[in-house]
């Protein structure tokens, strides 16, 4: 008995290690963009609350306290106040089988793949809800867009992860980081690369990132799908959208990036000199990249047509995938070396 | 093995209530919302028995994209539920007598077919069920495996060339669009300025 207790308060007290990092990365995430993309444009940027503006994030997430919260007239009241829950709720359920390092995981399921693709499939249903519990038709041409968006490109994600674990032979997260183990040139994105840009294209579509922002669409239909929101239900959608990039930058250094394997593994004399960096170091340094590629994408490209987002899922990204995936097991049939030994 | 009876009359309780809550909401949108609850409680079930593939899979593919597109018609529909419920108490009768029948079939079903006499098999450690399950699709199974992934494709082909049967459909021309020439669209016309008075 006393040893289930001990068991469920360790639990708890991983979920808390992963949950609160993550939502004070969220909360930084949002300073990053503002002041990278004031960067990029050649403008400061949020810099008044405190040191460089670190402070920003607090005040933010004060104000937002604070305000009061609007129910829209003939809403269901109900509904709209479930769809921030269930667009967050997935957004951080999904970390339990992120591994941070070897062994530095919640649950270490051998479905770990299968949970991320059925968990992350559930987001949407925040946004459809929203848009329509809003009783607003701005918020309910962003759900009709952005619903059609992500289930479109969640089949080209599906298979693109398809490839990754033909590859790995395993749907178990750690294992799929090992079985990159031997420096740079055995992580999947060399073998794998037509695959690693369909699965980075479709991740930011599937966060309703620019330039795939159609869900928004700030200059066409308002904000979309959260044009009624205010005050603490505006946040929540606000934290599942970067608490969602974070999972898919993760996603990408795990799948694609060795996880928390150095990149200097296999080299004479490098390898040696950085062989007591722990793992996790580099891991957080592969997704802090990847940040930087979404913020970086977001102040480059402008917002594609709402056609050219479907020509694009359906007609080059899929066969590209399906492509690549028939090689992989023609590669795999003939064990091409390094990767398919 | 207490805990894991508290946990499946848990959701079981909440599946029955979930499914009959589709049926007994007025909204269509909710009905389709407590459909997506009772997949994702019979997931769990699943889940309960070992089948991690099949429950992840349940969730992916019915909660993820079939009851998405179902919501978002549902949605779009806009569906009067009164004209629906023209004509309930003359169809009653018809729908108790199928309700009847559908039960006693299945008390005949489960009281005949020894349910308490399956054995309880405990799965080992290292067991997996998707490997157990693409094992068994890809050698036992084969064949009927291939036979219904034909099916489903000449299904897909089938709606596809259904939905494009129509004659003339408004969509853009993309390649024109992009061949367009400034002279296409923009005629100077040179005018003789007007003349002082």
């Amino acid at each position: 008995m006393w040893n289930d207790l001990l068991t469920l308060i360790w639990i708890i007290i991983k979920i808390v290690l992963v949950i609160v990092p993550l939502l004070v990365a969220v909360a930084y995430l949002t300073y990053a963009e503002r002041r990278v993309i004031g960067f990029i444009q050649g403008r400061f940027g949020p810099n008044r609350v405190g040191i460089w503006g670190l402070g920003q994030p607090i005040a933010d997430a004060v104000k937002l306290f604070l305000k009061e919260p609007i129910y829209p007239a003939r809403s269901s009241l109900l509904l709209f106040l479930l769809a921030p829950i269930l667009s967050m709720a997935p957004a951080l359920v999904v970390w339990a089988v992120i591994p941070f390092a070897e062994g530095w995981v919640v649950a270490n399921i051998n479905a770990g793949l299968l949970y991320i693709l059925a968990m992350t499939s559930l987001g949407v249903y925040g946004i459809l809800i929203a848009g329509w519990a809003s009783n607003s038709k701005y918020a309910f041409f962003g759900a009709m867009r952005s619903a059609a968006q992500v289930v479109s490109y969640e089949i080209a994600m599906g298979f693109a992860l398809i490839a990754v674990l033909m590859t790995a032979g395993s749907t178990n997260l750690q294992d799929i980081v090992l079985h990159q183990q031997g420096g740079v040139l055995h992580w999947y994105w060399l073998p794998l690369f037509p695959v690693f840009v369909v699965y980075w294209i479709s991740g930011m579509a599937e966060t309703n990132r620019l330039p795939f922002d159609m869900a928004e669409g700030e200059s066409e239909i308002v904000a979309g799908f959260h044009v009624e929101y205010s005050s603490m239900g505006f946040a929540m959608f606000f934290l599942a959208e970067y608490a969602n990039m974070i999972l898919i930058s993760a996603l990408a250094a795990l799948f694609f990036f060795g996880g928390w394997l150095s990149p200097f593994e296999g080299i004479p004399l490098l390898g040696s000199l950085f062989g007591w960096v722990p793992g996790v170091v580099w891991f957080l340094a592969k997704v802090f990249f990847f940040l930087l590629l979404f913020i970086w994408i977001r102040g480059t490209l402008p917002r594609y047509r709402y056609d050219q987002i479907m020509q694009l899922g359906w007609k080059i990204l899929i066969p590209v995938t399906i492509v690549w995936i028939i090689l992989i097991g023609l590669a795999i049939e003939f064990r091409m070396p390094p990767w398919f030994v | 093995m207490l805990l894991q009876q508290v946990v499946f009359y848990f959701f079981a309780i909440s599946l029955i209530f979930s499914a009959s809550m589709v049926i007994f909401s007025r909204n269509p949108v909710t009905s389709a919302l407590f459909l997506v609850y009772s997949f994702f409680n019979s997931a769990i079930l699943w889940m309960m028995l070992n089948a991690e593939f099949l429950s992840l899979v349940l969730i992916f593919v019915y909660v993820g994209a079939v009851m998405t597109l179902f919501l978002f018609v549902v949605m779009m529909l806009n569906i009067d539920t009164e004209t629906l419920r023209k004509g309930f108490i003359k169809h009653a009768v018809l729908a108790v007598g199928v309700v009847i029948v559908v039960l006693v079939l299945m008390m005949m079903a489960i009281w005949t077919g020894n349910l308490a006499g399956l054995p309880d098999i405990q799965a080992p450690a290292n067991y997996s069920n998707t490997h157990a399950l693409g094992n068994e699709l890809y050698t036992h199974y084969v064949y009927a495996f291939e036979l219904s992934a034909m099916l489903l494709l000449v299904a897909i082909i089938s709606a596809i060339s259904l939905s494009h049967h129509k004659p003339k459909r408004k969509t853009q021309n993309i390649s024109s669009q992009v061949d367009a020439k400034p002279k296409d669209r923009v005629h100077l016309i040179n005018m003789s300025s007007e003349k002082k008075v």
